[in-house]
C-alpha cells in the first residue's frame, strides 16, 4: 500500500471516528446535548484526534527510519572496497537505489516479471541494457554486488512497506475505538481537544526556534571545517580577497566587511532622513485622505523584487552618478559603485522605515500632543521635543532592522556595486559585499573540500553573527526605553 | 452680585477676563454647544458642571483653540480675551495658548525629567535669558504648585516616575510656568484618588490669586468646594451662570435644581 493510500484510509477513519464519537456521546444523554459537558462537536473532534495522532506520528516516524535501517542493513553485506569512507560510500548506494528503482520501474512496466528482478544475474543478463529499456539510464555496468544489493534493498523495502501499512492502519483503528468509546456524557473532550490544539500551537513556535538553530548547525561543522583548512587570523586580518580554485587563495574577510559596511552606511544616510520624515509627514501633518493614499504607495516600493531595483541600479542610477559626479568630480568612471548599491538599497528601504515609524509615531498617546500644543508650542515643536524622544525607542529599533536588511541585501549590489572586493574610500568605486561572495563561492562547479568553497560558510557565519548582534542590539533599546510612557 | 445672570453681564465686564458672546460649535453634524455667552472674571475659579456630553470641555477648549486640532470641529460666535477677539485671523492660536494654559483630564507629563517638563514652556517662549532665570522659574512654578518639596532633590528624575497626584500637580506647574493669565483645567482630579484630589483642590484655591482659573469638574462638590462662579451646561445650552453659592442653593432654573439634587445627570 502506498503511503497516499494509507493516508487515505487514515483519512476515512478520521471522518468515521468524527462521527460515530459525536453520536455515541449524543447517545449516552439520549440525544440531549445540554447534560454533555462539552458541545457535541469537541466529542467528535477527539475521535478524529485519535485516529490521526497516533497513526500520522508513526507514519511520519517509520519514513524518517526505514530508510536508515536498510542502508545500514545492505552496507554491511557489500564488499569493503565499495565503502572505505563517507563519499564512496554514499555514491555506492546511491547506485544501489537506482538500481533498485530501475527494477521496481522494469516490473511496474512489465517487461520483467516479479521472479525475474529477483533473480536476475549480472552473469546471464546485461541489467544496464535492460533497465535503459525502460527509460533508467545508468552510467555504468552494473556489478554483481550491487545488484544483489539492489534486490536486497527492494526485499528489505517491500517488507517495510507491508510493517509500516500494518502498523499504521492497526493505530488508526485503535484509536478510532479509543475515541469511541471514551465519548461519554462526562467525558471533558473539549478541555482534551484544547489540549492538542495548544500542542499545536507549541509546535508551530517551536519550529521557527529549531529552523534557527538548523541554519546555525548547517554552517557551524562547515566553518569549523574552513578553519582547519585556512587559518583563522588570515581569514579575520587579511587585506585581500583572492580566491583561486588552483590553491594559494588570499581569503581575507576585511574588503568584504568594510564594502558592505561602506555600502550600508550609504543606504542608511538615504532612507533614514527620508523614510524618517515621510513618517512624521504622515504621523502628525497628512490629512485622513492624504494619509490614505500616500501611505499604500510608498508601501508599494516594499513590494517590487529587489532585482527590479538592480535594474534601475545597474540601467538608471548607476550611469547617471557616473556621468553627473564622478566623472566630473574625478573620482572614477565605473558606472558600478557603492552609492549607485546604497542609494537603490537606501531607496528600498525608505518604505520601512516609514511605515514602521509611522505606527511609532501614532502610537505615542493624543494626551502628550495635547499637552505640548496647550502649553503653546507649534506642532514642530511638538513633534522635535515630545514625539520624537517618545518614540525613538521603537524608531531606532526600525533603524537597525532596516540596517540588517541592507547588510544581507544580495541582488541589489550584484548588479549596483560589482563583485570586485576592494578597500578603498572612494565611494564612486566599485566594491563588493560578504552576500555577494557567499553567492559567487558557492555557484558554478564547486568541491565542497576546498576552503575557497567552505569560505562562504565562514561568511555567512559572520554574518550572521553581525545581524543576530544588531537585531539583539535593537531589541534591546527598545527594551529599555520602552516604559517611558503608558 | 445675586442677579448675576441677569444683569450682571453689563455691570462686570470691567472686570471680566474672557467675554465669549454667542459661541456655538459643531462637530461635523453633530451641534455641540448651542449660543453660550458667559463672562469669565478675572483671579477667580469658574466651574463649569453638567452630565457628560453637555459641552462643558467643549466650551473650554474654545477658550484657548485647542479646538483648532480637531479637524471637524467649526466654531462660530465671539470670545475676547481682555476685550481682543481670539478667533480673529491675526490671532495666532500659538501665542494664544501660552496665555491661556491648559491642564488635561489625565496627567500627561513629557517622557523627560521633571525640570525638563516644567522648563518646556519657558524654553519654547523664550521667556528666559540663561540658566539661572530658568532655575528660578523651574523653582517658582513647582512651588506655586506645592510639588517642589517632594521633587526638590530628584529634578532629573523622569516625570512619568511620578505619583498620579504628583504628576498632576506637576503638569499644572508645567503650565503655570509658561506664565499665562488664564488657567483651564478640564476634570484635573478625575485620575486622581481622594487625597490628591484634596491637595489639587488646594492649589487650585491659591492659584486664584494670580489667575483667572477656568474648571470643568464631574464633581458637584468639588464645583462647590473650589470655584466662586458656576456655570451649568446641559444638552449643548448654558442653562445657569452665576455665584457657586446661589447655584447651589437657590438655583432659578428647574433643570439646575433637577441637576444638583441628582435628578438628572
Amino acid at each position: 500500500m502506498s503511503v497516499l493510500m494509507i493516508l487515505a484510509a487514515i483519512a476515512v477513519l478520521a471522518i468515521a471516528a468524527y462521527f460515530l464519537a459525536r453520536q455515541r456521546a449524543l447517545a449516552s444523554t439520549n440525544g440531549n446535548p445540554r447534560l454533555l459537558h462539552s458541545l457535541p462537536l469537541y466529542y467528535g473532534w477527539y475521535g478524529t484526534i485519535a485516529v490521526l495522532l497516533p497513526s500520522l506520528a508513526a507514519l511520519a516516524l517509520w519514513l524518517i527510519v526505514q530508510p536508515m535501517v536498510i542502508e545500514a542493513r545492505i552496507s554491511q553485506n557489500l564488499p569493503a572496497s565499495l565503502i572505505a569512507d563517507a563519499s564512496k560510500r554514499e555514491l555506492t548506494m546511491a547506485d544501489v537505489r537506482r538500481v533498485a528503482g530501475g527494477l521496481d520501474t522494469a516490473v511496474a512496466m512489465g517487461t520483467m516479471s516479479e521472479d525475474e528482478a529477483r533473480q536476475v544475474r549480472t552473469e546471464s543478463t546485461n541489467v544496464r541494457d535492460k533497465l535503459a529499456a525502460v527509460g533508467v539510464a545508468l552510467g555504468s555496468e552494473v556489478s554483481k554486488e550491487v545488484l544483489s544489493a539492489a534486490q536486497d534493498y527492494r526485499e528489505l523495502a517491500s517488507w517495510g512497506a507491508a510493517g509500516r501499512t500494518a502498523l499504521v492502519i492497526v493505530l488508526a483503528v485503535l484509536g478510532l475505538f479509543w475515541g469511541v468509546t471514551r465519548a461519554k456524557a462526562d467525558f471533558r473532550a473539549r478541555n482534551r481537544v484544547e489540549q492538542v490544539v495548544l500542542g499545536l500551537l507549541i509546535a508551530a513556535s517551536s519550529i521557527a526556534i529549531l529552523t534557527t538553530v538548523g541554519i546555525l548547525w548547517s554552517m557551524i561543522s562547515e566553518t569549523f571545517d574552513f578553519f582547519s583548512k585556512y587559518p583563522i587570523q588570515d581569514f579575520f586580518f587579511s587585506l585581500t580577497w583572492s580566491p583561486n580554485f588552483r590553491g594559494g587563495s588570499d581569503l581575507g574577510i576585511l574588503p568584504l566587511i568594510w564594502g558592505t559596511l561602506y555600502i550600508t552606511v550609504v543606504s542608511m544616510l538615504v532612507s533614514v532622513p527620508i523614510g524618517l520624515f515621510a513618517a512624521i509627514y504622515l504621523a502628525e501633518y497628512a490629512s485622513k485622505p492624504v494619509r490614505a493614499w500616500v501611505k499604500p504607495l510608498i508601501e508599494v516600493i516594499a513590494g517590487i523584487p529587489t532585482v527590479v531595483f538592480g535594474i534601475f541600479a545597474l540601467v538608471t542610477v548607476g550611469p547617471a552618478l557616473r556621468d553627473w559626479f564622478a566623472a566630473p568630480l574625478g573620482l572614477g568612471d565605473s558606472g558600478s559603485s557603492v552609492m549607485t548599491a546604497g542609494i537603490v538599497i537606501g531607496i528600498l528601504n525608505i518604505p520601512f522605515i516609514s511605515s514602521l515609524s509611522d505606527d511609532i509615531i501614532n502610537a505615542v498617546p493624543q494626551s502628550l500632543r495635547d499637552g505640548s500644543l496647550g502649553l503653546g508650542a507649534t506642532r514642530s515643536e511638538t513633534v522635535k521635543q515630545v514625539i520624537l524622544p517618545a518614540a525613538l525607542p521603537g524608531i531606532v529599533g526600525a533603524i537597525l532592522m532596516a540596517a540588517s536588511r541592507a547588510i544581507g541585501e544580495t541582488m541589489i549590489v550584484v548588479m549596483g556595486a560589482g563583485a570586485a572586493a576592494k578597500l578603498s574610500l572612494n565611494p564612486f568605486e566599485a566594491m563588493t559585499t560578504m552576500t555577494v561572495k557567499i553567492v559567487g563561492q558557492l555557484t558554478g562547479d564547486t568541491d565542497f573540500a576546498a576552503p575557497e568553497t567552505l569560505v562562504a560558510f565562514a561568511l555567512g557565519m559572520t554574518l550572521f553573527v553581525i545581524t543576530l548582534g544588531l537585531n539583539i542590539f535593537a531589541l534591546w533599546i527598545v527594551r529599555k526605553y520602552r516604559e517611558q510612557y503608558e | 452680585m445675586n442677579d448675576m445672570t441677569r444683569t450682571g453681564l453689563e455691570t462686570e465686564t470691567a472686570t471680566a477676563k474672557i467675554s465669549a458672546r454667542g459661541v456655538q460649535v459643531h462637530y461635523g453634524q453633530n451641534h455641540a454647544l448651542k449660543n453660550v455667552s458667559v463672562e469669565i472674571l478675572d483671579r477667580a475659579v469658574t466651574a463649569f458642571i453638567g452630565p457628560s456630553g453637555c459641552g462643558k470641555s467643549t466650551f473650554l477648549r474654545c477658550l484657548n483653540r485647542m479646538n483648532d486640532t480637531v479637524a471637524s470641529a467649526r466654531v462660530s460666535g465671539q470670545i475676547l480675551l481682555e476685550g481682543e477677539d481670539i478667533y480673529d485671523p491675526r490671532v495666532d492660536p500659538v501665542q494664544l495658548r501660552a496665555r491661556v494654559g491648559m491642564v488635561f483630564q489625565k496627567p500627561n507629563p513629557f517622557p523627560k525629567s521633571i525640570y525638563d517638563n516644567v522648563a518646556y514652556g519657558p524654553k519654547i517662549h523664550g521667556l528666559t535669558r540663561n540658566k539661572a532665570e530658568l532655575d528660578a522659574i523651574v523653582e517658582a512654578s513647582l512651588r506655586k504648585a506645592a510639588l517642589w518639596g517632594e521633587v526638590k532633590d530628584r529634578l532629573d528624575a523622569p516625570g512619568t516616575g511620578l505619583s498620579g497626584g504628583q504628576q498632576q500637580r506637576l503638569c499644572i506647574a508645567r503650565a503655570i510656568a509658561t506664565g499665562p493669565e488664564v488657567l483651564l483645567m478640564d476634570e484635573p482630579c478625575s485620575a486622581l484618588d481622594p487625597i490628591a484630589t484634596a491637595q489639587v483642590e488646594e492649589l487650585i484655591d491659591e492659584l486664584r490669586a494670580s489667575f483667572s482659573v477656568v474648571i470643568v469638574t464631574h464633581s458637584m462638590q468639588q464645583a462647590a468646594r473650589v470655584s466662586q462662579k458656576t456655570a451649568f451646561f446641559h444638552l449643548g445650552h448654558l442653562v445657569e451662570y452665576g455665584d457657586t453659592g446661589d447655584i447651589f442653593t437657590n438655583p432659578k432654573d428647574p433643570r439646575t435644581e433637577a441637576y444638583i439634587t441628582g435628578r438628572i445627570g
